[in-house]
């Protein structure tokens, strides 16, 4: 049908996925585990397009599958989240102990 | 064009999806040192809000109120339920499961779009139909692929690799059944049938390719999977006329086939290797190896308070950690003994292979969290040429990443991976549980060798030992 905007929407794709590979090529490979659920939260977007598709009058998925789709979509975001924050938790900046000055040992590296 | 586009956004909604994805981009940014990391997901969490809020505008929600509470509310309770019970170790079979949850609801949302253009009445336009057979398609793959990884993961079936006669033809068939479907859709033939007959060649695909591929493998499948359902998202976009997918979608595909490259990389083959190729064959190659090896040598075991003298008089120690010491919780064990043996004057590296553990990054996670310093980790690259100076190199649940039959035996499944040069390390003491082999199911040689000496052992209780023995020296 319409070959401008799919073609408008490619650019976008293509474009994208430039940014994606030069913000990625940039991430020490110390973080890549936490990169990959990071990744994996933000594709939960599509929790938009499963609620573009489900909270309408008469649903095609009929409502029980309306509510399944809706259902992984959130499991993808809220779970992706909690994950990824705590894997990046155990890379707090580190501070030893403040309150620790019986071992000044603990302090050194 | 009616019913076939989706429902006109207003620009407000369009402009607050362009600040999402602005927030995606920059938490991804900020993931590229360990001190903005966690500010980055932050960002993303902030972007991903505002997309949610802005589509709440849109949302019919007099009719579909009760659908958004209940899917929403049951998939946030059960994800960050689910998310905050799992074990560390845990983590990547969890990112396999949330991975295989995107891909659903993607496969999904494109099937409610495909049935809105009505195919049985009227030829749907060709990019539309086109995108949601693809997104159906791809979607599927990866919901029961990572369904398939999170069980080998979580060791509910076997690691191991699941092979059977005639298993690539197979395949291909399911493949080709897949293509064709997109083929019969785009040329409007039976598109209702073809559409469903792809969908579920692909559902059964998803399966099969995962089954042969064996445990050492996973994290690549994940990376490998993560990526599709990025593409997934994307082409979701494309049926639902949405820039935010499409550029979330790219991005995260873009980041997946990087990271599936470069784990690929990191083990010197191919990703079409580790799909189709050498593990496939492993059953055979590691029974050979069995009964040739097996006999020729044996191990030397060794008790905690040699060890412990070796370590506190040794000058440089290099602890290579592996899965072993994931499971056994044993990091901050690790680190105590880093500290004692530190105390002491000997100088503590970690040595961290690129995929030791379940996934990349797997060591630097845990013992990141034992509060290990970041200089302290050492990359393969940078460490193999500090073993001939190492006096000890303490092998603590790490088994294929140290194989040296990876350096010189062609033969072997893992022939050609760069692994840790451990064994050229003046003493090499390896904790181990038995003598089972690695999740790949390999032999290691590296165990035969004069200078290695064997501590059996759970990982966490061998180590606490070692800390009290050092301790009292």
């Amino acid at each position: 049908m319409n070959a401008t905007h799919l073609l408008a929407e490619l650019t976008v794709f293509v474009l994208a996925v430039f940014v994606g590979l030069e913000v990625i090529s940039k991430v020490p490979a110390m973080l890549h585990t936490p990169l990959m659920s990071a990744t994996n939260a933000i594709h939960g977007i599509v929790l938009v397009g499963a609620l573009l598709v489900a909270v309408v009058a008469g649903p095609r998925l009929g409502p029980v599958l309306s509510v399944l789709v809706v259902f992984l979509a959130s499991l993808n975001v809220f779970g992706g989240y909690v994950v990824t924050g705590r894997m990046l938790a155990m890379f707090k900046p580190r501070q030893t102990p403040p309150a620790n000055p019986a071992s000044p040992d603990g302090v050194r590296k | 064009m009616p019913a076939a586009t989706a429902p006109q956004t207003p620009l407000g909604v369009e402009f607050a999806y362009l600040v999402t994805a602005v927030c995606f981009i920059m938490g991804l940014r900020y993931m590229s040192t360990p001190k903005t990391a966690r500010l980055g997901n932050s960002v993303s969490i902030a972007g991903m809000a505002i997309a949610l809020l802005a589509t709440g505008i849109v949302l019919d929600w007099p009719a579909g109120w009760w659908i958004a509470l209940v899917g929403l509310g049951a998939g946030a309770a059960v994800g960050i339920y689910a998310a905050r019970a799992v074990k560390m170790t845990a983590m990547p079979q969890m990112v396999a499961i949330f991975n295989g949850c995107g891909g659903g609801a993607a496969a999904m949302v494109a099937t409610a779009e495909f049935l809105k253009l009505n195919p049985q009445t009227s030829a749907p336009p060709l990019d539309l139909a086109i995108t949601s057979v693809l997104t159906s398609i791809i979607g599927s793959i990866s919901f029961t692929g990572s369904i398939v990884a999170f069980l080998k993961l979580q060791e509910v079936m076997s690691g191991r690799p699941i092979v059977y006669p005639g298993q690539q033809v197979v395949n291909a068939i399911l493949a080709l059944v897949a293509v064709a479907g997109v083929v019969l859709v785009s040329i409007d033939v039976h598109p209702l049938e073809a559409f469903f007959t792809a969908l579920g060649a692909a559902i059964v695909l998803g399966v099969l390719f995962v089954l042969p591929i064996g445990g050492a493998d996973m994290p690549v499948i994940i990376s490998l999977l993560n990526s599709f359902t990025g593409l997934a998202a994307a082409l979701t976009g494309f049926a639902l006329g949405n820039d935010v997918l499409i550029i979330s979608g790219a991005l995260v595909g873009a980041s997946g086939t990087l990271l599936t490259l470069m784990m690929g990389k990191a083990m010197n083959r191919s990703v079409t290797n580790v799909l189709f190729g050498a593990f496939g064959t492993l059953k055979t190659a590691a029974g050979d190896e069995g009964s040739g090896s097996g006999g020729s040598g044996s191990v030397r075991e060794s008790s905690v308070d040699d060890v412990a003298t070796m370590l506190a008089y040794a000058h440089q120690v290099v602890v290579v950690p592996g899965y072993g010491m994931a499971v056994a919780q044993a990091q901050h064990s690790v680190r105590e003994l880093a500290d004692q043996l530190e105390k002491k004057g000997v100088d503590v590296k970690y040595a961290i292979h690129p995929v030791a553990g379940r996934m990349p990054g797997h060591m630097n996670v845990l013992l990141a969290e034992a509060n290990v310093p970041y200089p302290a980790l050492v990359e393969m690259d940078d460490i193999n040429p500090e073993f001939p100076r190492t006096d000890v190199a303490l092998v603590i649940g790490a088994n294929d990443v140290t194989n040296p039959d990876a350096r010189s035996k062609p033969s072997s499944p893992i022939y050609g991976m760069p692994i840790l040069d451990v064994d050229k390390a003046h003493q090499v003491v390896v904790l181990k549980r038995s003598m089972k082999p690695g999740f790949a199911g390999i032999d290691n040689p590296l165990y035969e060798l004069p200078n290695t000496s064997m501590l059996f052992g759970d990982a966490k209780a061998s180590v606490d030992k070692l800390v009290s023995a050092v301790k009292s020296l």
